[in-house]
């Protein structure tokens, strides 16, 4: 009963580093795009969130809506307007970029909000579980977060296999020097792949926020899951991220059971033996 | 006749090295114009210049009675110039189907459609929801020309179609060609086939070195005089 427990509790925990990785496979799988801030917006997302309930005194939900809207809105200009200029054959221009943007963020939000650990009470619902038998009991928010990785991958797959614009990202990902000829601008689609990217950033942070506490500075680990649980999954595969994130998640779960201070280590281990047997990941695309 | 593109003194360079110096040319509507010449003549940067993937800012290029010189390759594509690059450069993870989709982009509608397409190439109907890689190359480049032709263009640019195809295949290809300009598209195709290009075209420009060294009506140029100006030697 144990193994399975721990099982289930990885794999929950999985949903939401899914979550974190979906937005970063998604920047980089169109533009190869490695926003090394994506761990930082995902904390000035629940910081956001944070704001909405507890200074606006909105209905989490609600909240979540408008953060999601709101950094939706941020990733398309933000990508129009500085991050398409940093954009070339060259990887390493938008990497020092986002580097310093990751900075400047980390101490915008100590000065903004100081280095105390905060969480965004969600009203009972995040104590909230339930029983399945006598020794598993399945919390309420670890089961949303895990149904709402889901669903974004769900719609995910959606915009990309059923819309126009979903064609058009796939195109740009294959050869982006040519779609301008097929009469579509980069740039706005590069801004549209980041607004996605943004709203499911949104998404992971504002989960976070109700899950566990955060500070300022918990940003880059959160960017470390991610980046693991994409590459364990492997690049240009939407449901491959869900699975990394189950892996990634499970490991950290079983490496908690053996010592609390094992848990992440755990995750990392995991990592490394996928990347040793399958340096391209458990599911990439050929 | 009214002028649909016209180019005037055309430059372009990479670098410190000049590639086309002062190209004069114009293309009526409806017309079809082969560009002939060998390998580093310049055909294909003077596309990529007109397209506006090359930049062209402060050029005289102007299409449809509009400057296009500078503009971003999107806008001049939906004013209705479409090409077909050079080694079809199909998106390889989409079918063919969402390929020619694709090239509506633009949002440029009219008579083309997936169909009528469709009915242009029969050969891709069956195979519209294949991966672009698993076709023949002479169905990726009728893939090509078909998502060229999504934007419903007023004047197609074909850079090298028949390229590394086999004679049955490029004849094939050429037999679509009456069949868009009696739509109403005017052509610019560039060709190394000297004999393909003197078939299909209402007028010839030869390129060398990156200028014009002879223009005119199939009919008007001798094949000595094409030699002349394709390799720029006397040729016995």
């Amino acid at each position: 009963m144990d193994i399975l427990n721990l099982l289930i509790q990885g794999t929950l925990l999985g949903g939401l580093y899914a979550l974190f990785a979906a937005g970063l496979a998604l920047m980089f799988g169109v533009m190869r795009f490695i926003n090394i801030a994506h761990g930082d917006f995902i904390v000035v997302s629940a910081y956001l969130l944070l704001v909405a309930v507890l200074t606006l005194g909105l209905h989490p939900l609600v909240g979540i809506a408008l953060v999601t809207g709101l950094m939706a809105g941020a990733g398309y200009l933000g990508q129009r307007v500085l991050l398409n200029r940093v954009l070339d054959e060259d990887i390493l221009p938008p990497v020092l970029v986002t580097f310093g943007l990751s900075i400047i963020l980390q101490n915008a939000l100590m000065e903004g909000f100081s280095a105390d650990s905060q969480r965004v009470p969600a009203g009972g619902f995040d104590t909230a579980s339930l029983s399945l038998g006598s020794e598993i009991a399945i919390g309420l928010l670890p089961l949303s977060m895990f149904l709402a990785a889901i669903g974004v991958l769900g719609v995910l797959h959606w915009i990309f296999f059923h819309t126009h614009l979903g064609r058009l990202l796939r195109a740009t990902a294959d050869d982006a020097a040519i779609v301008p000829l097929m009469g579509a601008s980069n740039a706005h689609t590069f801004a549209l792949a980041t607004g996605i990217a943004s709203a499911v950033v949104a998404i992971a942070g504002t989960m976070l926020a109700m899950k566990t506490n955060f500070d300022p500075t918990i940003g880059p680990s959160r960017l470390l899951f991610a980046f693991e649980a994409v590459i364990i999954g492997g690049l240009g595969n939407i449901w491959g991220v869900l699975a990394g994130g189950i892996i990634l998640g499970v490991a950290q779960a079983i490496g908690a059971q053996i010592d609390a201070g094992f848990q992440i280590l755990a995750g990392h281990i995991a990592f490394l033996v996928v990347l040793a047997l399958r340096p391209r990941g458990l599911f990439a695309k050929s | 006749m009214t002028k649909l593109l016209e180019a005037r003194g055309l430059t372009a360079f990479y670098g410190d090295f000049q590639a086309l110096f002062g190209i004069d040319l114009s293309v009526d509507i409806g017309e079809t114009l082969a560009i002939i010449g060998a390998n580093g003549a310049g055909k294909s940067t003077f596309l990529r210049t007109i397209t506006g993937l090359r930049p062209a800012r402060g050029q005289d290029i102007r299409f449809d009675g509009k400057q296009i010189a500078g503009l971003a390759p999107e806008h001049i594509h939906r004013m209705g110039l479409s090409m077909v690059p050079e080694g079809r450069r199909l998106f390889p993870s989409l079918s063919v189907e969402d390929n020619l989709l694709i090239g509506a982009s633009g949002g440029r509608t009219g008579q083309w459609t997936l169909d009528e397409v469709l009915k242009l190439f029969p050969a891709l109907t069956e195979r519209r929801h294949h991966g672009g890689a698993e076709l023949s190359g002479g169905q990726q480049q009728m893939v090509a020309i078909g998502r060229a032709l999504m934007s419903n263009p007023k004047l197609l640019l074909c850079d090298e179609i028949s390229l590394g195809l086999a004679p049955k295949v490029v004849r094939e290809i050429y037999a679509a060609i009456p069949l868009i300009r009696e739509r109403g598209t005017a052509l610019v195709v560039i060709e190394q086939d000297i004999q393909q290009a003197l078939k299909v075209a209402d007028r010839v420009y030869c390129f060398q070195e990156g200028r014009v060294t002879l223009s005119g009506t199939p009919s008007d140029l001798s094949l000595a005089q094409i030699k002349q100006a394709y390799f720029g030697t006397e040729v016995a």
